[in-house]
């Protein structure tokens, strides 16, 4: 549950003449390196798969913010994303705007849902919000079908929508396409998320959540970083909605029940709590292994995914990511230790 | 032999030990004080031999090893624990209190009667029989947490500061009915206290701990008339 | 007037089913300070268990027993074998271990027993008793049997020594463990006590919902905000918020909003009972004020 802030802000050593720091920005641009490169290896189908990857990092991203950072805990986070998808899908059916236009809008919508529902979330905290917010993923499909804005939503059957085609006569296919316009999205997320956890209103943020009293005599302003981190939060599973609409083309009640929660924060605990690249893990680990124990088991999916979930509670509870940071950490200090700790030499 | 006799405890919170190598007995029906200043590692001893926190060393009550034994057992064997803060079930009333603490024994006639008993000790507590015990005064607590303890039919009872808090009428009161307890129903007491004077009017044997280590120890009289010991916690 | 007493009066019989949920969530919050998510799963399993023994051809009432005993069993064996780990931990995980609870529970029950939707008998007859015009005889017995239940494990509480070590086991862990309590089967015993009650409100809420997985998403609700208005922390708070739920969910669905919008009823009143009286009408103050 420790803040990645203080593992990955050691000093930076370096390494075969390099510092560590730009070591990193090698790694992370490989790894960006083969994202734009992964929808042209693989069949359409995969390319859509790993599409809702990345929306779901956006999400869990967010929800991380929140939970992981802020100790809030969420489990409406569907509900937020179902905002979006149908702020999009609105927006694009009902007024025809283009699709790209509609991210922003759902964005702000949820993030104005979002700072709202973190008000009374101010006075709750751990089980009785992770309850009040549990109560909005189950009541969303309901509110969704209902009759008096079925002209908006479409009520029971939602709303379809037509699949954007790649532009600038780029010969790409649709889902190639759409797939390279949520990397860009993500990485603008992610870069926007980063910035604003490793400053000030990152520690902010984890010092209401490991020390309120202390952070409220230090002058945060609890009330305000708490709803906020509610509203910012909201803002990424809203663009992720739409994205997921636009990438789905089709939104209706059902595709946003509890469940959908309830995978969030699945996503969030099994990539890891409070940490950035938790968020693919937990995507990765969202979209692929519900197939996965589909193969195991064809009768119930959903039980071995709960087995899932216990095993990492009781067997990793910093997730895939607090793994893979202990690991490296292990490699780094056994075998690079004249390097990162010089005065050590004598 | 002693009833309870403790060799070498080493005991503590987490990373670093609070009692360092503590030996000390309590003999079968007697009284024993352990003195010592804030911090010296009092409260400590007495959650180390109820098995309130990780323990190292022996710890023998009536010749069985009880060092690994959980609080709950220990306490089935008839230690009572009177911690400090008193323990108090404040939402329960005072009678309810008195219950749980016989709740390891199965004999309904002797409860009650013990409960008579107790009353008689103490008549404040049967005036304030069916009240919540978080509406009980500092004093009645106290009272009723050494009540709430004896209903335990306890063959050792561990006092954590009784004194403390306490108005010295009121303490008086307690202290007088200890020895009553002590004299008639044969039940050996550890005390730990900070206030010296008192514990060593009471106690048989004393021991004097500092920082975790046992400094000083013998019969009171051997104690009391120790220059250091004099000088340091009785202020004469 | 006639129709408005049978909303009344069906409501109340709702609100009892509630009123029994809601009583396990609180047995289960007073102890651990945890709120059981997959407290309406148990009773869906355990509905399941009678429905395969009367299924069987085993006797309404012995079914009742046996399923009553076994959710006691197994709700005993889930604390002591998958929360006791992480009793201590951070809430976030014990969320998420209730979550995998719930899912677990209702992926079992659709693969053992499919999501087709079926019916469940009830124990009473048919006609309306004492040929009365506004409440079914299901409805009057699963008020009698919910009164039933209460009363009983008041009497428990208050007046057997084991209710009385649970009672304190809950208040002060290590008070209790110096009097020689067990606190850790007391906390066994609450759980299977919880799961028992559960079955109870499963078993008679399934003659109206009908039996499925995800029968108890609703009901789980409803029972959330009857805890909460009768004070997370009090047990005959949660048994009158149970009846009162039951009523103006009733009567709401039927005069003001309608039924399609049920679920955003009890949304609307857990947050708003948080909001406004956050300890509920008979609870003690439990909110955060930092």
């Amino acid at each position: 549950m420790n803040s990645a802030v203080a593992a990955d802000d050691v000093m930076a050593p370096r390494y075969a003449g390099v510092s560590l720091r730009a070591w990193r920005a090698i790694g992370l641009a490989a790894l960006l390196a083969g994202a734009v490169a992964l929808p042209f290896l693989v069949s359409n189908y995969r390319v859509f798969q790993f599409n809702l990857v990345l929306i779901y990092a956006i999400v869990l991203l967010g929800l991380n913010i929140l939970t992981g950072y802020n100790g809030q805990i969420s489990l409406g986070h569907g509900a937020f994303y179902a905002i979006g998808a149908y702020a999009a899908a609105i927006l694009m059916d009902q007024f025809g705007w283009p699709y790209w236009t509609t991210l922003p809008v759902a964005g702000l919508v949820c993030f104005v849902f979002g700072f709202l529902f973190g008000l009374p979330a101010l006075r709750l905290r751990g089980h009785y919000l992770a309850l009040a917010t549990f109560a909005l993923a189950v009541a969303m499909p309901q509110i969704l079908k209902y009759k008096h804005i079925e002209q908006w939503t479409g009520g029971v059957q939602g709303i379809v929508i037509v699949k954007p085609e790649a532009p600038f006569g780029l010969k790409i296919t649709a889902d190639q396409w759409l797939y390279l316009f949520t990397l860009a999205i993500l990485v603008l997320m992610f870069a926007l998320g980063w910035n604003l956890l490793r400053g000030r209103v990152g520690r902010a943020l984890v010092a209401i959540r490991d020390h309120p009293v202390a952070a409220e005599a230090m002058g945060v302003h609890g009330a305000l970083y708490k709803t906020l981190a509610f509203g910012v939060s909201a803002l990424y599973a809203g663009v992720a909605g739409a994205l997921g609409a636009i990438v789905v083309q089709f939104v209706a009640p059902d595709s946003f029940t509890a469940g959908l929660s309830i995978n969030f924060l699945i996503g969030i605990v099994i990539g890891g709590v409070a940490s950035i690249s938790g968020a693919f893990y937990g995507a990765l680990f969202i979209q692929f292994v519900p197939n996965f124990a589909d193969q195991i088991s064809k009768a119930a999916p959903w039980a071995i995914y709960g087995v899932f979930l216990l095993a990492f509670v009781y067997l990793m509870p910093a997730g895939v990511a607090g793994f893979v940071r202990l690991a490296w950490m292990r490699m780094r200090a056994a075998r690079h230790r004249p390097v990162t700790h010089p005065h050590r030499e004598k | 032999m002693a009833l309870l006799e403790v060799t070498g405890l080493h005991a503590g919170y987490g990373a670093a030990d609070v009692l360092r190598g503590v030996s000390f007995a309590v003999e079968q029906g007697g009284i024993t004080a352990v003195l010592g200043a804030n911090g010296a590692g009092k409260t400590t001893l007495l959650r180390a031999v109820s098995g309130m926190l990780g323990r190292r060393g022996s710890i023998r009550f009536d010749g069985q090893p009880i060092e690994k034994t959980a609080t709950e057992d220990i306490a089935r064997l008839g230690v009572a624990h009177v911690p400090d803060g008193r323990g108090t079930f404040l939402d329960l009333t005072t009678e309810e209190n008195l219950r749980i603490g016989a709740y390891t024994r199965k004999d309904r006639t002797t409860v009650a009667q013990d409960l008579e008993r107790v009353f008689t000790y103490f008549p404040r507590l049967k005036e304030r029989r069916q009240q919540q015990a978080g509406t009980l005064s500092g004093g009645e607590q106290q009272m009723l947490a050494v009540s709430r303890a004896l209903m335990l039919r306890p063959r050792l009872l561990l006092l954590d500061e009784p004194s403390f808090g306490l108005a010295p009428l009121v303490v008086q009161d307690i202290f007088g009915i200890l020895r009553a307890i002590n004299a008639e129903q044969g039940v050996s007491v550890l005390l730990v206290e900070q206030n010296a004077g008192l514990a060593l009017d009471l106690a048989d044997n004393a021991y004097v701990l500092e920082t975790g280590q046992v400094v000083m120890s013998g019969t009171t009289e051997a104690v009391r008339s120790d220059e250091a010991v004099r000088r340091a916690y009785l202020g004469y | 007037m006639e129709a408005f007493l049978h909303q009344v009066f069906s409501g109340l019989a709702t609100g009892g089913i509630y009123a029994s949920l809601a009583l396990a969530l609180v047995m289960i919050y007073q102890s651990t300070n945890h709120i059981n998510f997959a407290q309406g799963e148990m009773a869906m399993f355990s509905t399941y268990l009678a429905w395969s023994m009367i299924n069987g051809g085993m006797p309404y009432w012995w079914a009742f027993l046996l399923t009553v005993l076994v959710s006691f069993v197994v709700g005993a064996a889930i604390e002591r074998i998958i929360i006791r780990p992480v009793e201590d931990a951070p809430v976030l995980s014990v969320v998420t271990v209730f979550i995998a609870l719930l899912v677990i529970f209702n992926s079992v029950a659709g693969w053992i027993f499919t999501y087709t939707i079926k019916t469940f008998p009830s124990p009473f007859p048919e006609q309306p008793l004492f040929g009365n015009r506004y409440i079914s005889s299901h409805e009057l017995g699963s008020i009698a049997v919910t009164l039933l239940v209460l009363v009983a494990l008041y009497l428990f509480f208050r007046f057997t020594p084991l209710g009385l070590a649970m009672r304190a086991a809950a208040q002060n862990p290590l008070s209790s463990r110096l009097a020689g309590i067990r606190v850790g089967s007391m906390l066994a015993l609450g759980w299977g006590l919880a799961a028992a009650v559960g079955a109870v409100a499963g078993l008679l809420v399934a003659p109206i919902v009908y039996l499925e997985p995800n029968m108890m998403a609703g009901v789980l609700l409803y029972a959330f905000a009857a805890a909460l208005v009768g004070g997370i922390d009090n047990p005959f708070g949660a048994v009158l918020g149970g009846f009162m739920v039951g009523v103006l969910e009733n009567l709401i669905g039927a005069y003001v909003i309608g039924t399609e919008l049920k679920l955003t009823v009890a949304l609307v009143l857990i947050v708003g009972v948080l909001l406004f009286k956050p300890s509920g009408m008979f609870g003690k103050v439990f909110v955060s004020r930092v």
